[in-house]
């Protein structure tokens, strides 16, 4: 990128002024302090509300291209035919009702340099500090075959909308026979339990709506999340029915094709009635844009401010973040939210960060009233988010049923709360 | 009349700190994730905003010692040692 002399002299000069005139000084006696957030998730609403309520004088702009957030908690339920689409729509009237001004742009450029982002129109938003909160992006092109084209055969339904009715309705209109295959990619990827929620859920619908049909999930890896609570339930609930093909057993799959709708692994070939492809992810557009992710896709951060590591001013939270023993789950991005709102409030007046505690609870359903959870509370610790020794773990594996139940109903309760918080 | 003045301004000053909001402890920000800060939400899983503070004191202690039966909240409260428990007990009993 290159400025004109004028421009960069212009530049020099602003940036001197400012330095001269000490803004943290400024921020006191006049300006507001500007902070910007681009993405309007569940880390990216709950930050800008939490800045609000922390430091109401700080002029927060929430830049967001959709009018609607459409969540991805729980729309494995709508692929399951138990829930309805409109359930997981919220609006950002509450979050625009708390003062804070909603740019409803993409935001297409980040200069770390001038502290400004740029609109998709062309209009600049200036910052004193970023919070980037772009959840993922598909990494189109890492799995031979899979592209957008693509996706519109064998849906990846990982960014909750359109994708997850094309998948719902998909297995509505398959021959109850049919074989359904998940393709489930290697760490890290946003919600590490999601695709083996959304196997049981689409269980569950074909043992009560087509039983003579078969789901296989192909992993390109060995363990997962809350894995010895999935199997038990699925040996439970679901014999005959469900299969687990892990890496070591020929799982990775190596290539689609589209129009036959075939996965192709390392052992064999699996031609599906419908097929879901959940790829490889990494952090949203803009954080490439912006220069903090790194090679992985991902962006390292700050543990105790979720400053990122590449650029100064900037500060990274949800999804898109290495959050260390963090997952990348939506509890996780609101407790990150609050951590960074408070942090940047604090960095706005010179005031020094204080270490944080955060904490994640993150339910599945096995069935619709067969629920099981993973809790942690984490801490900065070497640099990272580490998990508080002796802390958290998955719902135990000798729980009777009246557990099970018992949190299937808490799942829908946190779905509520939070999405009250964020959005109500 | 002094004394009067100054008794105002140290008024003054003092309802300008209440409106700052304290900070929340280490932690205590993520548990409206599953408490409903907001009294229009409804769930199972109580309020604690504005409970006194020895009750969540107690609460927590007893889930952590496994004394009290829970399905995460054993797991979580696992994570916080006494003198954290004490920092949250008493922010969110000043909470609303």
């Amino acid at each position: 990128m290159k400025a004109t002399r004028r421009e960069f002299l212009k530049l020099g000069i602003a940036a001197t002024a400012s330095a001269t005139l000490l803004p943290v000084r400024t921020f006191a006696q006049g300006a507001a302090p500007r902070v910007v957030v681009v993405g309007g998730g569940f880390a990216g609403a709950s930050c800008a509300r939490a800045l609000r309520q922390a430091a109401p004088r700080v002029a927060v702009t929430l830049v967001e291209a959709n009018p609607t957030f459409t969540a991805c908690p729980f729309s494995n339920a709508v692929i399951g035919g138990l829930r309805e689409m409109s359930a997981q729509r919220f609006t950002y009237e509450r979050v625009a009702a708390d003062g804070i001004t909603l740019a409803r742009a993409l935001a297409t450029g980040v200069d770390a340099q001038a502290r400004s982002v740029t609109l998709a129109d062309g209009a600049r938003l200036p910052y004193d500090r970023l919070v980037l909160a772009p959840g993922i992006d598909i990494r189109w092109g890492a799995l031979p075959g899979y592209d957008e084209a693509a996706a519109a055969q064998m849906p990846h339904a990982w960014r909750a909308g359109e994708q997850t009715l094309l998948l719902r309705r998909q297995l509505e209109a398959m021959d109850d026979g049919g074989l359904v295959v998940i393709s489930a990619p290697a760490n890290p990827f946003r919600c590490p339990p999601g695709p083996y929620e959304r196997a049981s859920l689409i269980a569950h619908y074909l043992k009560t709506k087509k039983p003579r049909s078969k789901l296989i999930i192909l992993d390109g890896k060995d363990a997962f999340s809350k894995q010895r609570l999935f199997q038990a339930a699925w040996a439970e609930l679901y014999p005959g029915l469900l299969e687990w093909v892990p890496l070591s057993k020929g799982g990775n799959v190596t290539s689609v094709d589209a129009a036959t709708r075939t996965l192709v692994t390392d052992f064999g070939q699996h031609k599906a009635a419908v097929a879901n492809v959940i790829p490889p992810q990494k952090a949203g557009r803009i954080a490439e844009v912006a220069g903090v992710a790194d090679r992985s896709g991902w962006c390292p951060i700050d543990p105790v401010t979720f400053e990122s590591k590449l650029q100064a001013g900037i500060h990274v939270i949800g999804d898109a973040a290495i959050a260390g023993a963090m997952p990348k789950s939506a509890f996780a991005a609101n407790s990150q939210a609050k951590t960074c709102a408070a942090a940047v409030a604090r960095l706005l007046t010179g005031a020094a960060p204080s270490a944080p505690k955060l904490i994640n609870t993150c339910y599945s359903l096995v069935a619709p009233d067969y629920g099981i959870s993973v809790a942690g509370v984490y801490q900065p610790s070497s640099g990272q988010l580490a998990e508080v020794p002796g802390s958290g773990g998955v719902s135990p594996s000798d729980a009777p049923r009246a557990t099970r139940a018992a949190e299937a109903v808490l799942a829908e309760a946190w779905f509520r709360t939070i999405t009250g918080e964020v959005f109500g | 009349m002094i004394g009067r003045a100054l008794a105002a301004a140290i008024g003054i000053t003092a309802i300008a700190v209440a409106v700052v909001a304290a900070e929340p402890p280490p932690g205590a920000a993520a548990c409206s994730g599953c408490h409903p800060a907001s009294p229009r939400v409804t769930s199972p899983v109580p309020r604690i905003a504005g409970i006194d503070r020895a009750a969540i004191v107690r609460a927590m202690q007893d889930f952590r010692s496994g004394q009290r039966a829970a399905t995460v909240m054993d797991r979580i409260a696992k994570g916080f040692t006494d003198d954290e428990i004490q920092a949250l007990a008493a922010w969110l009993a000043t909470q609303k």
